[in-house]
């Protein structure tokens, strides 16, 4: 393999070896991955809805969902690609509350987002506080390159699984899955035990 | 967001030839065209190619250690001219 | 396709932040106008990066010629303009390419549209149509932020008095005194001066950042070109967290 000299590369933090599941290294800049283009969506005309496997679908107004008490969080990202990012702060209402009173015999979700997007969460890995709809990073609107108006939250699994302009989950009785995962992508992702791909 | 020629090499990889000419037919909406000049995006998991007209997803590549996964099934047909 | 290494023969300075990086490439099998390689830098821990760039030299040139801009949090393009030495090796695969490439062969009239780094693949297109003593007519549409940034700058200026041959340059953020050029980004009226009419049927090779191309391609087809003779590169980050490439 042939060296290059004097190249380093970007700086790779081998920080705090807790924080940093296996394969990864700790970036300061906070990259946008895609898979296609940026969706704009007005406002007024957004909504984010629970359907599926419960009696009554529900839904709420980006006013709705504002009014809705909300949390500010600060959590460690882990995306596929390699990089993480730790201690990002995120504004953002939690799933729990989303689902609070709503009875379900589903074990699997499917986010679904503008632009197509689509990824797929067991039940209970958005509950119990492990997930959020953010709408601030850093104190300020989400950005629409990263996922603004409203993007999932589920830091505790590769970010690809944090879709970007989230519109709705369905609650579902089987698996099914999303964009990522039906190309190769692991169907669950934990970063701790590398679940990367299919397979591993 | 780029084009084709951004996955020249890639491709080039993965069928043995340039594959910028290919035409590819999208199955969204039946558009027609070069591979090179197709809507690319490699800032992703993997590289997703899309259809400039109607944005189907026409080909996913995704590199597992060393090796490459290949989906082209948003693409009805790919016709690629034979070498000399 | 292989990886090769060429040993790095020279270097120059074209703008402030831009940098050719000549080459020597033993087993080099020739290329195209217009085609590009992929180069690799590997770091002592094994990590990679890899960027495609653009072959500013033209088939008949000898040696093989790359020009890289240097971007502001480039890992790739700062190790590229700034580390790199006369003498290293780089490892690079290529050439690259069959869609946006233009020989003699093809014709004319010859129309090549730049934006920033876009000149790069143009510039070698340009020097093939000149050395190869072709008379296919050819005009080039160059636009950059100022004076500064126009790379090849004294190359072209001797070019565009080669018969045949018309450049036109379109400077957007700054000018300097007693410029007489074009001085905003390119729109419909702007190309319709300076190309030919429809019904000359040039061949278009429009390159640089992806809404440029877009402008101008739709320019082009707005003005009644036909879409099958318009070429188009679009330039743009390939790394994870890194702005264009030449």
């Amino acid at each position: 393999m042939h060296i290059s000299r004097g190249f380093h590369g970007r700086h790779r933090e081998a920080a705090d070896s807790d924080r940093i599941p296996p394969g990864q290294y700790v970036t300061s800049g906070f990259p946008v991955l895609s898979a296609g283009p940026t969706p704009r969506v007005a406002l007024d005309q957004w909504s984010f809805v629970i359907r599926g496997e419960l009696d009554e679908p529900r839904s709420w107004s980006w006013e709705e969902l504002r009014a809705l008490p909300r949390e500010d969080i600060t959590v460690d990202i882990h995306c596929v690609t390699k990089w993480s990012k730790l201690d990002t702060d995120w504004t953002g209402v939690s799933i729990d509350t989303l689902l609070d009173g709503v009875d379900t015999s589903a074990e699997h979700v499917l986010a679904f987002c503008d632009g197509g997007y689509t990824t797929n969460v067991p039940l209970e890995d958005v509950t119990g506080g492990r997930a959020w709809l953010a709408f601030g990073y850093d104190g300020e609107p989400l950005d629409p390159e990263h996922g603004g108006p409203v993007r999932l939250l589920v830091p505790h699994l590769y970010f690809w699984k944090s879709a970007k302009w989230v519109r709705g989950i369905e609650l579902r009785l089987d698996d099914e899955p999303g964009f990522w995962e039906g190309y190769g992508y692991h169907n669950y992702g934990d970063p701790w035990r590398e679940q990367r791909y299919a397979g591993d | 967001m780029l084009d084709g020629n951004a996955i020249a090499g890639t491709l080039d990889d993965i069928f043995g030839a340039d594959m910028t000419l290919a035409v590819a037919t999208c199955s969204g909406c039946g558009a027609r065209g070069p591979l090179a000049e197709t809507a690319v995006y490699v800032r992703a998991p993997g590289v997703v190619v899309r259809c400039r007209h109607c944005d189907n997803v026409l080909v996913v590549v995704i590199e597992r250690g060393g090796t490459y996964c290949v989906d082209v099934r948003g693409t009805t047909d790919l016709r690629s001219i034979l070498g000399p | 396709m292989n990886w090769q290494l060429g040993t790095v023969v020279e270097l120059l300075a074209e703008t402030d932040r831009t940098a050719s990086i000549v080459l020597r490439v033993p087993d080099w099998p020739g290329h195209r106008a217009g085609q590009h390689v992929d180069v690799r830098l590997t770091a002592e821990d094994g990590y990679q990066a890899q960027r495609s760039y653009s072959i500013a030299s033209a088939p008949d040139d000898g040696s093989l010629m790359l020009t890289v801009e240097r971007l502001d949090d480039g890992e790739v393009s700062s190790y590229l303009v700034g580390e790199l030495r006369v003498g290293d090796e780089l490892e690079l695969r290529g050439p690259i390419g069959g869609y946006f490439v233009w020989e003699e062969s093809f014709g004319g009239p010859l129309m090549l549209v730049a934006g920033g780094s876009g000149i790069v693949p143009l510039r070698a297109m340009l020097r093939h149509r000149l050395t190869r003593g072709s008379t296919v007519p050819i005009s080039l549409l160059y636009s950059a932020r100022s004076h500064h940034e126009l790379i090849y700058r004294d190359e072209l200026t001797a070019a565009a008095e080669r018969p045949g041959v018309d450049v036109n340059v379109t400077l957007t953020r700054e000018r300097p005194a007693g410029w007489h050029g074009y001085d905003r980004r390119i729109d419909g009226d702007l190309i319709a001066e300076v190309t030919w009419p429809p019904a000359e049927r040039p061949l278009v090779y429009v390159c640089g950042p992806t809404a440029f191309v877009e402008t101008a391609a739709d320019a082009f087809v707005s003005l009644g070109h036909e879409p099958g003779r318009i070429r188009t590169e679009r330039f743009g980050p390939t790394g994870s967290e890194e702005g264009s490439h030449a």
